[in-house]
């Protein structure tokens, strides 16, 4: 129906290029959009794939470092790529706004929301500041945020991630602009909080018949959001049909095997014997920074050659346990056994062979490594540390890691981290955990930063590793897809105690605890009526409310 | 935390800052080889006339207790007196102290508008040719000593164009516009010193935020460029400005040394050398704690600066 309404977006053989290192090389080669007025069009693909920059593009603008070096967009008749900056000013916010990944890093944090809300519009002289305060709180109604006259008059850290993002929303919303970037807008937010969004996000597009272009990675996401989809890979377009038929039968291989990612599954283990000591039991543990409690008696055990995967929202107290079995955060009651045997609390007290046994693979392989050191020097610096080896036994043993996870150390041992992959890096992170020889590791978030064809591949070689090697994982996640594809057992966590727990064919079959079914409903699925179902199913008022409770 | 105890906190630990540095300079006067007494009587005095004054003067005291005594009239203002001409120094502190404060006042009022201005300009024109003028403008002005400086503007606006009085004396009785038009040389080869540091700061501070998502934002919501640097930028630049700011206002008081004496002007600073000199230790030990006081004051003042400029600590949640 969209169609006939007239095109409002047309790019034509964009290219962009971008500078590094003092030369100029091309990010987006040729592309080409059409979007009609009230459509909304997914753009998605993996990081690189330059979806952003062309969102961008389509107002007109590239960051600093990049430049669009050909082709056409015109917006509504309007030939953006030759118009000068203060024309396109004009345009920015009044007809065509954006809205961002992080509502939290994208709201200035000195102005209240209100002032941010206004600008636009009394800038453009659309409406009054009067006028627009007034359409703030409307906006703010329809996108259902708790207190709409008062919540504007916060502070952006006053004002939770998942309301934030509803508030920029009605910001993008505030001069009723005929198109709207979305850049991952609920990439940054836990799955309970992003149907709300989601719900938000659609609704208010539908009322006031907006178009939009709404990129993201998630392609379950994408499914519920988009009219028409548009796969891209490496500032290429693969392809674009409308949303059902892209889903039911995509044509090329590379959309099928985005298609195909969720597919990997290990088998779940047997059940453990009983009378069998684990690995590392955590008993009765609570913790606190300073007077906030964040654990709460937690308790569950890790066998070995198995998986718990520890699944909660963020501040849940997931990452919090792991420091507390690490000895990072020495605990305030409860403790800690490896073997059956309890540990002291802080690791300052613990012995170099008890510190071996736990080893932690971190989400941000990007930060985790030391930038200046060479591959075969950080994961060879912990071999030494704890086995003692030198010179070509040490060698010989990082050779053999390196092999291990997959990298022929003739090429990578003498690399720096910047000089690898967002996977590579991951997979030094894993080796260097392995160096330690230890019985048991914990997965920190370490497939979220990750694409999801690279992260099935980490998920696979650490399936591999605890298969030869007999390792106990700690896998902590918010992604369920992840649990369901790796997890034995689960481990679910809420405000810092433990809701339920168990073998993981139990956990993914009702009934569940209030709190795990709402978790589990809430991961979207790339059915494109998922979302309407579950609204209807939670009744489309109280989804704020199902959330919270 | 909350603001009230962060600023209590800070305040207390400026008092106890102020504490050593008092301990500090009075313990580097007792370290001085030689005996007071002896110096004042000069090498012809007997050595009764020298007990007699050392008695006189208290020195025959334990350390510990002068300093005490020190510490405690210091607290109410008064110093002692001057070995040099037996007044007050408190007397001969007062009226120098404020007319130190006068000039920082008077460089402070050009300086500090016109590098943060500079500064914004820089940064919204960045890579500019006025970035570049402002930049290598102030550079030169910071690299060339005071004197230098101080000396160069009485050439052109002393000597050869007689505008303004070459010699810089201020008295208590001169009525504030004659008083701000005879301090205008000496403020303004202050205000060539330190613009370079706070303009340059303000630049960077403003630029290192261009890149946050938010100031993306406000450009992808239309708004104009100055606006984005004023209204988005510079606010959350504040806490670094605040602290340069601070920095250069307490070089302004405590640093003047040289320029008061270019100018002749009769500030702390002259007073400091003419009783180094003659060894009048009171004197020095006042005018050391008076500018460790208002060193102290200002960066606490900065403290509590940033603490306020931050809308987290400003806004509990």
């Amino acid at each position: 129906m969209a169609r006939e309404r007239g095109l409002l977006l047309k790019i034509r053989g964009l290219r962009i290029e971008g500078r590094a290192d003092e030369k100029w090389f091309e990010i987006v080669h040729g592309v080409d959009l059409d979007l009609h007025r009230g459509e909304v069009m997914g753009l998605i693909g993996e990081s690189g794939a330059g979806k952003s920059t062309i969102g961008l593009a389509a107002m007109g603008f590239t960051r600093d470092g990049c430049r669009i070096s050909d082709g056409t967009i015109e917006f509504d008749g309007m030939e953006l790529t030759s118009s000068p900056e203060e024309d396109l000013r004009m345009l920015r916010g009044a007809r065509i706004a954006y809205v961002a990944q992080s509502a939290a890093a994208s709201f200035n944090p000195a102005h209240k929301l209100i002032d941010q809300h206004t600008a636009a519009p009394v800038q453009h002289k659309i409406r009054t500041r009067r006028e627009s305060e007034e359409d703030a709180m409307e906006l703010y109604r329809r996108l259902r945020l708790p207190n709409p006259e008062e919540i504007g008059f916060r502070y952006p850290h006053q004002v939770s991630g998942g309301q934030l993002q509803r508030a920029m929303t009605a910001m993008a919303m505030s001069c009723r602009p005929d198109l709207i970037i979305f850049d991952e807008p609920t990439t940054a937010l836990d799955v309970t909080t992003q149907i709300e969004v989601l719900a938000a996000i659609r609704d208010i597009v539908d009322q006031f018949d907006t178009a939009a272009l709404y990129i993201t990675h998630d392609l379950a996401v994408v499914a519920q959001m988009a009219d028409r989809i548009k796969v891209l890979l490496r500032g290429d377009e693969v392809e674009e049909a409308d949303t059902r038929s892209m889903l039911s039968s995509p044509q090329e291989e590379y959309t099928k095997s985005l298609w195909a990612v969720r597919s990997f599954r290990r088998e779940q283990k047997p059940a453990v014997g009983a009378g069998e000591t684990p690995v590392i039991s955590v008993s009765g543990v609570s913790a606190a920074y300073g007077p906030v409690r964040v654990l709460d008696d937690v308790s569950f055990d890790i066998h070995r050659g198995r998986t718990v995967a520890v699944v909660g929202e963020s501040g849940s107290g997931k990452s919090t346990a792991a420091r507390c079995i690490t000895g990072l955060l020495p605990p305030t009651a409860g403790e800690i056994r490896y073997h059956g045997e309890a540990l002291p609390a802080s690791f300052r007290n613990r012995t170099k062979d008890q510190l071996r046994q736990a080893q932690m693979i971190y989400q941000m392989a990007d930060t985790a490594l030391n930038p200046k050191k060479r591959i075969g020097e950080i994961i060879g610096r912990p071999v030494a540390f704890y086995s003692g080896r030198r010179g070509a036994e040490l060698k010989k043993r990082v050779d053999e890691l390196l092999d291990e996870i997959e990298l022929e150390p003739s090429q990578y041992y003498h690399r720096l981290p910047s000089e690898l992959s967002g996977g590579q890096k991951q997979r030094v992170g894993i080796a260097r955990a392995l160096a330690a020889e230890p019985s048991f590791i914990i997965c920190d978030e370490v497939t979220s930063a990750l694409d999801q064809l690279v992260a099935e591949g980490i998920l696979r070689l650490l399936s591999r590793l605890q298969d030869e090697l007999d390792l106990a994982y700690m896998f902590i996640t918010h992604d369920l897809a992840t649990v369901r594809s790796i997890a034995d057992d689960v481990v679910v966590m809420k405000e810092g105690r433990v809701v339920e727990a168990g073998p993981k064919d139990e956990m993914f079959r009702p009934p569940h605890h209030e709190y795990t079914d709402l978790l589990l409903s809430s991961v979207p699925e790339m059915d494109p009526d998922w979302l309407d179902h579950l609204l209807e199913q939670r009744g489309v008022d109280n989804i704020g409310e199902a959330a919270r409770k | 935390m909350g603001v009230v105890s962060l600023v209590a906190k800070r305040l207390g630990l400026g008092l106890v800052t102020l504490l050593v540095v008092s301990i500090i300079i009075f313990g580097a006067v007792e370290l001085l080889p030689g005996d007071l007494a002896q110096q004042i009587l000069g090498q012809a005095a007997t050595p009764e006339t020298v007990k007699a004054l050392r008695e006189d003067l208290g020195l025959d005291r334990p350390a510990v207790v002068r300093y005490f005594d020190w510490l405690g009239g210091a607290v109410r203002g008064d110093f002692g007196f001057s070995l040099a001409n037996k007044r007050s120094v408190a007397e001969q502190l007062g009226p120098r102290f404020a007319n130190t404060l006068f000039l920082a006042a008077v460089a402070a009022a050009f300086s500090i508008p016109i590098s943060i201005l500079l500064g914004v300009l820089a940064a919204l024109w960045r890579e500019s040719v006025f970035d570049r003028i402002a930049n290598v403008s102030t550079l030169t002005s910071i690299s060339s000593p005071e004197f230098f400086l101080g000396y160069i503007l009485i050439l052109f606006f002393a000597v050869l164009n007689p505008w303004f009085p070459s010699i810089s004396s201020v008295t208590a009785d001169m009525p504030f516009t004659e008083r701000v038009f005879v301090t205008l040389l000496p403020a303004l080869t202050l205000t060539l010193v330190v613009i370079a540091h706070m303009m340059r700061m303000t630049r960077a501070a403003i630029i290192a935020l261009l890149a946050s998502p938010y100031i993306e934002m406000a450009r992808l919501k239309g708004e104009p460029r100055w606006k984005v640097i004023a209204v988005h930028a510079l606010p959350n630049a504040l806490a670094p400005i605040i602290n340069v700011v601070a920095l250069n206002l307490a070089y302004l008081i405590t640093g003047v040394v040289l320029v008061e004496i270019v100018f002749v002007y009769p500030g702390v600073g002259q007073l400091l050398v003419d009783s180094v000199t003659k060894r009048d230790f009171p004197v020095v030990q006042a005018c050391c704690l008076v500018f460790a006081a208002t060193y102290i004051l200002l960066n606490l003042v900065a403290d509590v600066g940033v603490i306020l400029s931050n809308p987290r600590l400003r806004h509990p949640k």
